[in-house]
């Protein structure tokens, strides 16, 4: 199919119908972006202005962002909670993985047919114990209880099991000789070795966090403690037919996950189709 | 949102044999090994396994919130009873069977993008993240602005409808008739990115060799597709349809956030259901027991897979 140019006209074509395809996956994103930027009254107007007449970014994010809802507050929330829960759930993971990987222990086999099962539960057959658990021991209502529920997921423990199998042996033997324990064997050999796993763990860790939707809706009550998901969906029911702000919001919203992804994007991808992993 | 994860070439999760330690080493490692998993075996049996056992059981229960643990009253399979004559459930159960059509709608466009996207085009990277944007973007922020784009009256989706000749475009999801379709389309157009990578991923393992084998028999495009790459994408398909039918079970963000059940009850599903009865109507008891229909179905499907593995994939 090769021309003399160089230049792959079938290729070119199929690239063409691709692109034409990949803006329905786009368009809704640029629109929730223009709209972003205009006045109210401009937001219906059709045919669709893909540049606003009359621009009102500045009033729009400012009270989206400093206003009855400040997000500022809702986007420190959400850097907290994401945060602190990638860290812990990739330290438990890894130390779970570790260990069912390379410390050979009585109970190993059993412990982890135990971990394999409760990765079968969906989440939500057991959103009702948690909740009344929570409410006895004062988890409710607070950073630290949503915290531990994103903590211990086994999705974890299994990626970087997995990895940590692919560190050989030998490096683990020769370190016991040298009599180093299984910390510092941890520590310094086998988790620097599976420190790309980790990082794509951690990736998809944090953008499951920023997203979820649901652990907030029902283990927090208190405004000022919402995460961006949360309190967009309350600016939306308040702020009714204001649009642009809505749109200003989801764009507040969608932002940093954005970034998180373009500077991880190779992670991301290439953590999703090696794990097969679903959020 | 739950998580599912999986080797993509060997689903299921193997246990391997190992010998046994011997000597003066082994009450070491065994205090290590125990040291090293405990966190993880703390929290999940704290917060996913006692909890399980916990709905199983209150789902013999009659219990409200409120009322305190004075209040419990057992009533035995009661709440399933009711359950088989619950409109609202069976009406829930019915929808979460509809949207289980989704699975192979995306799929299908999935492999066929992923396939244009490894073999014929340029500027891979693009349509990549182009495609896989609805995926990684806020789910709430997604569905409002579809929300808004899907407004009946002066939506820019009706707009450009009537422009091009529909003058009576449906109301979408203020519409009994068209919610649950609308839902279903967006949770397509979110679905896809993630089914497209895991495809271009099940794509660039399979051997080049095969098709210029293939070339030089004089295999056209179709044959190829139909002999090579659709038999040795099979684990990559029977993945993504057990981790999609699962996740149809899940659905909860997108009713809660678009529609919260209805319009008149059209788009309720199994999740909003036990999530409207057991947090919004306090009835803890009836909603374990939707509670434990769903870690049923799960489980059921989980099983399936293991037993139909053998016989579905091609190796």
């Amino acid at each position: 199919m090769q021309t003399q140019a160089g230049v792959d006209w079938r290729k070119l074509f199929v690239t063409i119908v691709m692109f034409v395809v990949s803006m329905l996956f786009l368009l809704p994103f640029i629109w929730m972006l223009v709209t972003s930027f205009k006045v109210e009254r401009d937001v219906f107007v059709y045919p669709i202005q893909w540049i606003p007449r009359e621009w009102n970014a500045i009033q729009n994010y400012r009270e989206v962002w400093f206003g009855d809802y400040p997000f500022y507050l809702y986007y420190w929330n959400s850097i907290k909670v994401s945060m602190l829960t990638t860290l812990i759930s990739a330290m438990v993971s890894a130390l779970a993985a570790y260990g069912f990987s390379k410390i050979q222990f009585a109970a190993g086999n059993w412990l982890f047919i135990i971990v394999l099962v409760t990765y079968m539960i969906p989440g939500q057959a057991i959103l009702i114990p948690q909740f009344i658990l929570y409410r006895n021991i004062g988890l409710f209502d607070n950073h630290l209880g949503l915290i531990m529920l994103g903590s211990f997921s086994v999705l974890g423990t299994f990626m970087l099991r997995q990895f940590f199998m692919g560190v050989h042996q030998e490096f683990i033997e020769s370190a016991k000789i040298d009599g180093a324990s299984h910390p510092r064997i941890f520590w310094s050999i086998a988790l620097p070795l599976v420190k790309p796993a980790v990082a794509t763990y951690a990736i998809l860790r944090f953008i499951w966090t920023w997203n979820d939707y649901q652990n907030p809706l029902i283990f927090l009550r208190t405004d000022r403690l919402f995460t961006i998901p949360l309190a967009m969906q309350k600016f939306t029911s308040l702020s009714g037919e204001f649009y642009s702000l809505i749109m200003a919001a989801a764009v507040s919203a969608i932002f940093p996950l954005l970034i998180v992804f373009i500077i991880g994007q190779k992670s991301v991808i290439e953590g999703i189709a090696l794990g097969g992993v679903k959020g | 949102m739950s998580q599912t994860m999986e080797t993509v070439k060997k689903p299921g999760p193997q246990i391997t044999g190992r010998p046994k330690p011997r000597g003066s080493l082994r009450r070491g490692e065994n205090v290590w090994g125990i040291l090293f998993v405990s966190p993880m075996l703390f929290g999940v049996i704290i917060l996913v396994l006692f909890p399980i056992l916990a709905t199983l059981v209150l789902g013999f229960a009659d219990w409200n919130f409120v009322q305190g643990w004075d209040g419990i009253q057992w009533v035995g399979f009661q709440n399933f009873r009711h359950l088989l004559e619950d409109d609202i459930f069976l009406k829930s159960v019915r929808n979460n069977l509809i949207f289980l059509l989704t699975v192979p709608i995306y799929m299908m466009i999935s492999m066929l993008l992923a396939i244009l996207i490894d073999r014929f085009v340029y500027m891979k990277g693009y349509f990549k993240v182009a495609y896989f944007m609805p995926y990684i973007s806020n789910i709430v922020a997604v569905a409002v602005v579809w929300q808004v784009l899907f407004q009946p009256s002066y939506g820019p989706i009706n707009e450009i409808l009537r422009t091009i000749g529909i003058s009576n475009p449906p109301k979408w999801i203020a519409d009994p008739n068209f919610a649950l379709i609308s839902i279903m389309l967006i949770s397509i157009w979110i679905s896809i990115g993630f089914n497209l990578i895991i495809y271009i991923a099940g794509l660039q393992s399979i051997p080049k060799d095969l098709y210029e084998a293939a070339d030089i028999d004089g295999a056209n495009g179709w044959t190829k597709f139909r002999r090579i790459t659709l038999p040795l994408l099979s684990p990559t398909s029977f993945f993504l349809l057990v981790t999609g039918v699962i996740s149809t079970f899940k659905v909860f963000d997108i009713i809660a956030v678009m529609t919260q059940g209805g319009p008149i009850g059209s788009t309720t599903m199994m999740v909003w259901y036990l999530y409207d009865t057991a947090f919004v109507n306090l009835k803890v008891g009836y909603a374990s027991s939707i509670a434990a229909v769903l870690f049923g179905f799960v489980m059921l499907i989980t099983l399936g897979q293991w037993a139909a593995q053998k016989k579905w994939v091609n190796y």
